[in-house]
């Protein structure tokens, strides 16, 4: 055996700690988020995006057009007016196509800019903006109201709550009262609310509309995003490495810490400092109350209210923007600029997302340029498949109901083709109502020399339905003809 | 309640959903009190390396669980749901529906009403009304007259002004109340031979002028006898008891002296049936109105 100095190694000390972590229940009451209240390019944005999406939603009730609400889903008489558009429980296509391009729209955006929806459009968003601004109204920022929180109730204190309660729950009902304008004319409900004469459904919707506003933006705020929204978490499933991302630059910004306000920026690598001066603005800012320092999160809804906190310390220090900032993983991690992030834009998932988006976008254009006004189907009847009439003629009935998708009353003209000698034997001529519906009983006849020629048995016909005064081409409507043995 | 067999099921099933609902509320406040490691996780590892960690749930979740359960107790207390306990409220479906009716007919009634002191010819002239009468037939008797009421092989015309009935608003209004139904009896034993049906046939025929032998028909003339109690001595039927009339080459159930032998051989049930049971009273005036409309210039005009 031979005696040999043991190899220096590294001493490794149990860590005793020093307070054990105190046990904690399985459900526990959430601290009240007080987001700091921030000003720059990113908050103006958002503030943009309030004023578009609320302006759209608020508004456009309010549009009148050819003497009707211009934006008005009527359902009890089954007619959606959308500016000139008139559509019909039938093209509920629309509706489906809408979503499905609300969707591809989102995994565009998320791929390329993580959750852009989130922190910008989403009405949690939104009615939260619009709801703190009223708490700050009556409340003061940040500070004013933890401290307002923690003291005891005065006259003060109770005029302010009550007052912001009271604001909330106007606006609340404002927008529980406007979604309700958009299914019943917004001015028909103006004159309901002076006598409080709401229809049951109407005062349903107002208040739990309201009600849902006034608790998701009041109260529940931030804990929406984190326990009840699906979106929040299966955007992360789009995520990639390429995609921009509300990001701390742990690189530039470590180690953090306090330090004199003539440090410059060029003396930070001697000091052994980062850029990061740990004043937590971040964190104060942050409407979900967590620390982007510690890296994406899926509470962090990119609203970048952290990036302006930060850029505006960093100019205040006279350092360079950025230390938190949108960027990529791969970016971060590489030292890329900008620009070299921007080339990964153009990569096949964002290519992938955004060609199918533009070919539905542009598919359903088309569709809605070149949509009739017009629209029919044709029943046969099938309590008789066929029947002789006068002189052995064959005669068939169908039922067409035509319906007119536009505000003035319509002709149209009925005519069938497909057979040798086929002919429309009743009244071919219809008015429909403007924005009516109606059915025209209709019997097709041919010939005995056209039903001796091709036998018996079921044949392919057309029906040719022209409207008065339109010069494109007609409807055709395919249908059968039975002719008997 | 008949749905059990004994009162037993009904107390068992009481217990159940409650002690059901205790359990849930139990549940809770055992899991309210428990305190954990916030450090540890659940035990649950995916991809080698992701754990779950046991973090605490929002405490208003909790709550909305417990609104559940208050509300189950409310609810089963008003409404049935405690095995055959009838609840508070004294709901029940069957209640509901007849109120829904009973609003609906009363909503009916309003419509309708203006109808009521008009006749059918009055009617047959006001446009709101025709539609109106237009849709009943179309969901109510298109089926078997056909949408444009001109029916098919066993479903008269009722638009050529020729009846079976009589085409009397009245008359009409009693149709489609009652219904109807008509019998041609097998008349071939009555008639004699074979060859006295096919005569009888040739003679039917001839009384529309169709294509017959002459001859047969004149020896089928003295057999038409048989046929006279309800087709009438001259073939020109008995709207009292729904005989055809056999001069106006008109034929429900098919043309030619085929269809006609095999009806004399056969005979023939054809039903109407009653839609009282259908439709309210106003509304059969109503429809109607718009029947009879079809063989005097259609409606609306």
């Amino acid at each position: 055996m031979t005696s040999q100095p043991a190899a220096a190694a590294p001493v490794r000390r149990p860590v005793i700690p020093i307070v054990a972590e105190p046990a904690v229940g399985l459900y526990r009451a959430e601290k009240k988020i007080h987001p700091r209240e921030i000003r720059g390019r990113f908050t103006t944005w958002r503030w943009v995006f309030v004023a578009l999406t609320q302006l759209a939603f608020y508004g456009l009730p309010w549009l009148q057009l050819h003497g009707r609400q211009a934006v008005l889903f009527d359902l009890a008489t089954r007619r959606f007016y959308l500016f000139g558009l008139v559509l019909y429980p039938q093209d509920f296509i629309y509706l489906a196509i809408l979503l499905i391009v609300s969707a591809y729209g989102l995994f565009l955006f998320t791929a390329v800019a993580g959750r852009l929806w989130c922190g910008f459009a989403c009405p949690q968003t939104v009615y939260t903006e619009l709801f703190l601004w009223i708490e700050r109204r009556f409340e003061g920022d940040r500070s004013a109201r933890l401290r307002l929180d923690a003291s005891p109730w005065t006259v003060d204190k109770a005029w302010r709550k009550t007052g912001k309660q009271a604001s909330w729950v106007a606006l609340a009902l404002w927008t529980g009262f406007t979604f309700v304008g958009f299914f019943t004319p917004i001015r028909t409900l103006v004159h309901e609310s002076a006598a409080l004469s709401f229809g049951a459904w109407e005062w349903f919707w107002i208040l739990f509309y309201g009600f849902a506003t006034y608790g998701n933006a009041g109260w529940m705020r931030e804990q929406v995003c984190k326990y009840m929204c699906p979106y929040a978490r299966f955007q992360s499933a789009m995520f990639d490495r390429d995609t921009m991302i509300v990001t701390y630059d742990g690189g530039r910004g470590e180690p953090r810490g306090p330090r004199s306000k003539a440090l410059a920026h060029a003396d930070l690598g001697a000091a052994g400092k980062g850029e990061c001066i740990d004043c937590t603005l971040c964190v104060q800012v942050c409407p979900t109350g967590i620390d982007i320092r510690k890296g994406l999160q899926y509470e962090c809804i990119g609203c970048a209210a952290c990036v302006d906190a930060c850029d505006g310390v960093m100019d205040k220090l006279h350092y360079p923007r950025g230390l938190i900032r949108f960027a990529t993983e791969n970016g971060l991690e590489q030292r890329w600029s900008g620009r070299q992030m921007l080339r990964r834009v153009f990569r096949p998932r964002v290519l992938i997302y955004g060609t199918v988006l533009l070919a539905i976008v542009a598919a359903v254009a088309t569709s809605v340029a070149v949509r009739r006004p017009y629209r029919v189907d044709v029943l046969r009847d099938r309590g008789t498949l066929a029947r002789e009439v006068q002189g052995g003629r064959i005669e068939n009935v169908y039922r067409l109901e035509i319906m007119n998708a536009t505000e003035s009353p319509q002709h149209f003209r009925v005519a069938v083709e497909g057979l040798t000698g086929v002919v429309v034997a009743s009244e071919p001529d219809l008015e429909v109502e403007a924005t009516g519906e109606r059915s025209l009983a209709v019997r097709v006849q041919v010939p005995v020399t056209t039903a001796e020629a091709i036998g018996s048995g079921i044949r392919p016909i057309r029906f040719v339905i022209r409207r008065d005064g339109d010069d494109r081409p007609p409807l055709v409507e395919r249908s059968t003809f039975v002719i008997p043995r | 309640m008949s749905d059990f067999f004994s009162a037993g099921w009904s107390v068992y099933i009481a217990v159940a959903t409650v002690a059901g609902l205790l359990g849930c509320l139990a549940l809770l406040i055992i899991t309210s009190r428990a305190r954990v490691d916030p450090k540890s996780d659940t035990g649950h590892t995916w991809d080698g390396d992701l754990r779950e960690l046991n973090n605490p749930m929002p405490r208003w979740w909790v709550v909305l669980f417990i609104i559940t359960i208050v509300f189950s107790f409310a609810y089963l207390l008003m409404y049935p749901g405690l095995g055959s306990a009838k609840g508070l409220l004294g709901w029940s479906s069957a209640d509901a529906y007849t109120q829904e009716q009973a609003r609906a007919n009363a909503q009916l009634a309003t419509v309708y009403a203006r109808y009521a002191s008009m006749s059918a010819g009055d009617l047959a002239h006001d446009k709101a009304a025709m539609a109106i009468g237009e849709r009943l037939f179309v969901n109510n008797c298109s089926g078997c007259h056909g949408s444009d009421a001109r029916g098919g092989k066993g479903f008269p015309n009722l638009t050529d002004g020729d009846w079976l009935y009589g085409g009397s608003p009245e008359t009409i209004v009693q149709t489609v109340t009652h219904g109807r139904q008509g019998t041609m009896p097998p008349m071939a034993a009555a008639l004699g031979s074979a060859q006295d049906v096919d005569n009888v046939a040739n003679y039917v025929l001839s009384l529309s002028n169709s294509a017959h032998d002459t001859a047969a028909a004149e020896a089928g003339h003295a057999k038409f006898i048989v046929c006279a109690g309800c087709h009438g001595v001259d073939g020109k039927g008995n709207q009292a008891v729904g005989a055809p009339n056999l001069t106006d080459d008109t034929w429900l159930h098919g043309s030619g002296k085929a269809a006609i032998v095999r009806m004399i051989q056969n005979g023939k049930t054809n039903v109407m049936p009653a839609q009282e049971h259908r439709l309210a009273p106003e509304q059969i005036h109503v429809v109607g109105a718009y029947v009879w409309s079809l063989s005097h210039g259609g409606p609306g005009k």
